[in-house]
């Protein structure tokens, strides 16, 4: 039994990625991942890649802003230190919705990148995990199990069949932190 | 080296044949239309039914306008999503020309028969002698006088209206010719009309609307109306593709061309409301009484209601039905939505009409109802049947193919 982890098939085109995860799903050849430097069209939907919860994580951090302008301009405004201003109600709802407004947006976009960098592990000093470094610049990566899917020779074949430049055995899952 | 592999069997020289029941009924449409406003002048009703006319003559140039604003903001922004369904608003821009004489023969006979515009177009009211004499709207006359507003709706309109028909004549050209050429000379004076368009469609929306109350004035009057008018254009895109799509027409356009429709509506209809609630809160909050005249009249029992009833079905019911994915991709969904935004944005002319010309007689009857049910026959018959003229796709448009593979 090899100590290899994971096979990598490193291709220089998109559409031949494209043919090896087909090739590799005709032979029930199960796909860790892809790894591209730009956005395929039509990729998720072939790997069968979940849609992205990060909506959800909006909604919430944005009800999160609402509440929190909401209460805070209430307080203030209302609760603590009813002011006449322009002879207005000291509860003057219309003039609440801008502030409440920008607050929802403002913690709804920082409360999506915060999840976002969670999600995706990324922290200042935090070395990205990447399983192929040219991933990131010219190569279209297709990542397979190599415990899962023990026929390492058929990947192989099939991956090269496809077009691809590069089969890797690595070891280790990332390549990045050295 | 990979090759793309698209084949499309799609036939772009498919035409649409304008016949049968859509013919029937939007001709049946017109004749009640007409019979409406005849009922309406024969009953003496001629003010209620010259608002009606301009609210709809003006709802049908803001649509046909939206149609031209729509071709040339593609071009200048080089999408290609569209261009698979770019002959719908080319249609729709070709018909302005139409919908602007009969705006204008609609202001026209407003003013002659003094129900609409009679705040500022009565000679008395500039005379410092006369018991009629008004200060502030004698101070407008610069402006606000009938050579001008002539003068300036014929000078827009016409403007709107000879760049509409040269940017569909163009793409029609290109059908037939192929090559660039259409493609570079549209970009060129789809630039130029969106910044005539930009800086004239205020102005326009002050001299059609906002002068009917001729005292009150509101700088966010144009945006506000640029935003319903986009919004309306934009919904009519919707309604024609899906209904030609459920005659089995255009089969190239699938849900990613609906969703960025969809998205387009959504977006807008926030950026109405924004709008919308940008002019009434300054104004709520300044309480200056020259200001407030314009909401007070709408806050009058017999237009609050209606004046709510707006807010809901323009900004809460899309916000409300289209904000999910799936539901901007789904066609009797969007269909719905685009019909009750149609509903909405006649609503919301009619908040901005009624109170300036017909104030606390209000009506909402046949004579509504008819007229609105005449100019829809009107602009279907006008549009249809230009859509059935030319291919239902622009075969030789340099974007049709990333149109075709377009995924979001």
């Amino acid at each position: 039994m090899s100590n290899t982890k994971y096979i990598l098939g490193s291709f220089a085109d998109p559409d031949d990625l494209m043919h090896g995860i087909d090739k590799l799903q005709a032979n029930n050849i199960s796909i860790y991942d892809c790894y591209t430097p730009m956005p395929i069209h039509g990729i998720e939907a072939k790997l069968g890649v979940k849609p992205s919860r990060l909506p959800i994580a909006a909604f919430c951090f944005g009800a999160l802003g609402t509440t929190l302008g909401f209460s805070l301009l209430y307080y203030t405004m209302a609760y603590d230190w009813p002011m006449n201003i322009g002879g207005k109600p000291s509860l003057p709802l219309p003039n609440f919705v801008p502030v409440t407004f920008e607050v929802t947006i403002l913690l709804c976009a920082l409360g999506m990148v915060a999840t976002f960098f969670y999600r995706n592990h990324l922290f200042p000093g935090r070395a990205p995990r990447v399983m192929d470094l040219r991933a990131t610049d010219d190569r279209f990566i297709i990542a397979i199990d190599a415990k899962e899917n023990t026929d390492h020779a058929l990947v192989d074949s099939l991956l090269k069949e496809a077009g691809a430049v590069e089969v890797k055995y690595n070891e280790r899952k990332y390549v990045s932190y050295e | 080296m990979g090759t793309h592999n698209h084949h499309h069997d799609y036939n772009f020289s498919e035409q649409y044949t304008f016949a049968g029941t859509a013919k029937i009924v939007s001709l049946v449409a017109i004749v009640l239309g007409v019979a409406a406003v005849g009922y309406g002048l024969y009953t003496g009703d001629t003010m209620r039914t010259f608002a009606n006319l301009l609210l709809m003559g003006y709802y049908f140039a803001c649509v046909c306008a939206a149609g031209a604003f729509f071709i040339a903001l593609q071009m200048v922004t080089q999408s290609g999503w569209s261009a698979g369904l770019i002959r719908i608003p080319q249609a729709m821009a070709s018909v302005l020309p139409i919908a602007s004489v009969i705006l204008l023969i609609i202001a026209a006979g407003g003013i002659y028969t003094h129900t609409l515009y009679h705040h500022w177009t009565d000679p008395t009211l500039f005379d410092p002698e006369h018991a009629n004499y008004d200060k502030l709207v004698a101070g407008k006359a610069a402006f606000l006088n009938i050579p001008g507003f002539f003068i300036r709706q014929i000078l827009f309109m016409g403007c709107y209206s000879i760049f509409a028909f040269v940017l569909a004549k163009l793409s029609y050209k290109e059908d037939l010719a192929g090559g660039l050429g259409s493609y570079k000379q549209s970009f060129k004076l789809s630039a130029i009309f969106l910044v005539i368009f930009g800086f004239t469609t205020p102005i326009w929306s002050f001299d059609t609307i906002m002068s009917l109350e001729a005292h009150w004035f509101s700088t966010m009057f144009g945006w506000y109306n640029f935003a319903a008018m986009w919004v309306s254009g934009i919904s009519v895109i919707v309604v024609i593709l899906i209904l030609l799509k459920k005659a089995g027409y255009m089969a190239w356009v699938n849900e990613n061309h609906l969703h960025d429709l969809g998205k387009l509506m959504f977006g807008f209809s926030i950026f109405w409301t924004y709008v919308w609630f940008a002019q009434f809160m300054l104004i709520w909050y300044s309480n200056i009484p020259e200001e407030t005249v314009y909401f007070y009249k709408r806050w009058e029992p017999e237009y609050k209601p209606w004046f709510w009833l707006s807010i809901v079905i323009n900004f809460l019911a899309p916000l409300l039905l289209l904000v999910d994915r799936d539901a901007k991709r789904k066609q009797n969904m969007m269909l719905f939505v685009a019909i009750l935004l149609l509903c909405g944005h006649w609503l919301d002319y009619y908040i901005m009409i009624m109170p300036g010309t017909v104030e606390t007689d209000r009506g909402f009857g046949l004579l509504e109802i008819g007229t609105a049910i005449g100019f829809a026959g009107l602009f279907t018959f006008l549009v249809m049947n230009k859509i059935s003229k030319h291919a239902l796709a622009p075969k030789h448009h340099p974007f049709l193919d990333e149109s075709l593979n377009h995924q979001i």
